[in-house]
């Protein structure tokens, strides 16, 4: 069953929890700028917005990069990079228009959220659940799709 | 149905692999001209640096990739195309038919004419073999002269200063990468690298290159010095390849003029990537734009009207570049020169390389440069290519450019609720 993170904004506090579970978890120390979740901040409105790759079926990242170093996981449709083939090229990073795949300075590669391959760290560390994983299909990935789909003019119908 | 692809770049892969999504059961041909797997001109630098073996470069890692998705690769290089009878000679008098040809052949560095140019340790950098040739000769140390600035050449600078080798950058514009950065960005860029001891000389141009007593070359520039060095590495143009397209009926321009489904003047003829001058999102006009993005998207694309026929028609591929300067990023997006009538924000921090320049048309963001950011950066694409009005986030972008993932994620919001609950 493909799942996927269902992010709830209203329920975010800004706490940055996910920020550090992440960076921990994935880069070995707590750095929220290593984090592949990222927790926006609406100052005006008040408002916390948690981002992060949709592991959207365009893949972007995946389809630019000129090595073949960002493969489908297909246990859980996550697209994940492989450090030992990229070259850090950067590529990737301006393919996306998400703006979710990012290059990391101290490794010369790219990081994006592969869902900690299949149990994500982010999903564990939110104490409000404005992160869950859920099935694909209950998230409103439809919607996120959709708006995924009008960047996109390669598919061409 | 018999496809015949023409070309083992990015375009062509990505185009060779979509047609076998698309269409299950057709036959599939992708000519390889280079005695080489398809590989990633793109990766090339990073070969030249020496942080992966060639094999580092090929385009597709899985052995026995394009034999599990029924793709026929032949060794050979197209010499005519017979549009009329559909079919392809090869250098060697081979010939293959086809029922939908897709031609990919990209580029072939060129080289300006001028005297010495064709002399040894004159190397491009545009293939496999002359990373080989460029590899062979230079070791730490060793004096290396590059001529052109531009994108391709400043990519290259990289990949030569992590040879440690001695390097002198020459290009004719008044500043490095011109066609991707404005004055203060070129500036910068130039500062960079000679902070990092690379010599940087602009508004310059080599006018010969000669046989040196004491070292290999001696090169001469138009401010009147010269410049003896071991190798010269040439970046300042590259050439469609169409010279098999003469006599063909497909009509040519500074690449193969293609129609938003990315079919040449001939039916049944598509082309993609670096050869062909495709339609440009942001301008609206034809262009080659020779990037990899495009060259994958083009694949993509003309694989899906060779299948489906002709939906709808191809809004354009948004230029962009990110280029690593010896370790100072940039990039630039759609009209990052900017509108007539449009508006700019513009946010500077000289001392630390850090620059960020966006472009408006009304409340629409139209184009992009960014000197030392890292983070998020693809959302500028997002924000170009979805057109999205910014409304009330316009003024604040004026006002501070950096909220820009604040802007695209409120727009975003605004247009699906995508990220709210249900
Ligand atoms: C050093 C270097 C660095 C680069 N860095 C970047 C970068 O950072 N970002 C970016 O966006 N782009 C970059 N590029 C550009 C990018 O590599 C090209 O845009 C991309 O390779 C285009 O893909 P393509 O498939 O259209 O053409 P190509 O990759 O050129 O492939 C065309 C293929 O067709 C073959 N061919 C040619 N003629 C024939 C024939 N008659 N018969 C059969 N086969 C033929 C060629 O041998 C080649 O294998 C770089 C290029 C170079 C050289
Ligand atoms: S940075 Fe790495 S993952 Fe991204 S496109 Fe380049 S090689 Fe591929």
């Amino acid at each position: 069953m493909q799942k996927s993170l269902h992010i709830d904004p209203g329920k975010c506090t800004g706490c940055l929890q996910c920020e550090a579970a992440c960076s921990l978890v994935n880069e070995g120390a707590v750095n929220p700028s290593k984090s592949r979740i990222k927790v926006f901040t609406f100052h005006d409105e008040g408002r916390f917005v948690p981002y992060t790759c949709t592991q959207c079926d365009e893949a972007w990242c995946m389809q630019a990069c000129p090595v073949d170093a960002i493969v489908l996981n297909p246990e859980n449709g996550s697209k994940d990079v492989l450090n030992d083939i990229c070259v850090g090229c950067k590529v990737c990073t301006i393919a996306c228009p998400f703006g979710t795949i990012n290059y990391n300075t101290s490794t010369g590669k790219v990081i994006k959220c592969d869902l900690c391959g299949g149990d994500p760290e982010c999903v564990d560390a939110c104490p409000t659940q404005a992160i869950t994983y859920v099935d694909a299909n209950a998230t409103g990935l439809d919607k996120m799709r959709a708006w995924a789909a009008k960047t996109d003019n390669a598919a061409g119908a | 149905m018999h496809y015949v692809i023409i070309g083992a770049g990015p375009a062509g892969v990505n185009a060779a692999e979509h047609l076998r999504q698309y269409d299950p059961l057709g036959q599939i041909t992708m000519l390889v001209a280079e005695d080489v797997p398809p590989y990633s001109r793109m990766a090339l630098p990073y070969y030249l640096a020496d942080n992966i073996p060639s094999e580092g470069t090929y385009l597709r890692k899985q052995t026995g990739h394009f034999e599990e998705l029924n793709i026929e690769l032949l060794q050979g290089r197209a010499s005519a195309v017979d549009t009329s009878a559909k079919r392809i000679t090869l250098l060697g008098g081979k010939t293959l038919d086809y029922d939908k040809l897709l031609i990919a052949t990209g580029a072939t560095a060129t080289r300006p004419p001028i005297s010495g140019i064709d002399l040894d340790h004159v190397h491009n950098c545009w293939t496999l073999k002359d990373a080989d040739k460029i590899i062979a000769s230079t070791k730490p140390g060793s004096h290396v002269v590059l001529m052109g600035a531009g994108f391709i050449g400043c990519i290259i600078l990289e990949a030569l200063a992590e040879r440690e080798v001695d390097l002198t950058v020459i290009e004719m514009q008044d500043r490095m990468v011109a066609r991707m950065t404005n004055q203060v960005m070129g500036n910068l860029i130039k500062d960079w690298c000679i902070s990092k001891g690379i010599q940087v000389k602009t508004s310059t141009g080599v006018t010969s290159i000669e046989q040196g007593k004491d070292s290999p070359l001696m090169v001469h520039t138009n401010q009147g010095e010269s410049l003896p060095t071991d190798v010269v590495v040439c970046a300042t143009g590259v050439r469609s390849n169409t010279v098999f397209l003469d006599g063909s009926g497909i009509e040519i321009d500074m690449g193969i003029v293609v129609d938003d489904y990315l079919q040449t003047s001939v039916p049944d003829v598509y082309a993609a990537g670096d050869v062909a001058q495709g339609r440009d999102l942001s301008t609206g006009e034809y262009h080659v734009q020779a990037i990899q993005p495009t060259a994958v998207e083009h694949g993509r694309l003309a694989a899906h009207n060779m299948v489906y026929g002709h939906g709808s028609p191809h809004p354009g591929n948004v230029n962009m570049n990110i280029l690593d300067t010896a370790g100072l990023i940039s990039t630039s997006f759609g009209l990052w020169m900017g509108v007539e009538g449009g508006e700019e924000a513009e946010m500077s921090d000289i001392e630390n390389f850090k620059y960020l320049n966006l472009q408006f048309h009304e409340d629409v963001l139209v184009g992009a440069s960014s000197l030392g950011m890292t983070q998020h950066v693809g959302v500028l694409r997002g924000l170009i290519q979805t057109g999205c009005h910014l409304g009330e986030w316009k003024d604040k972008l004026m006002e501070a450019p950096n909220r820009l993932s604040e802007a695209y994620l409120a727009c975003a919001q605004s247009q699906h609720k995508a990220m709210g609950p249900g």
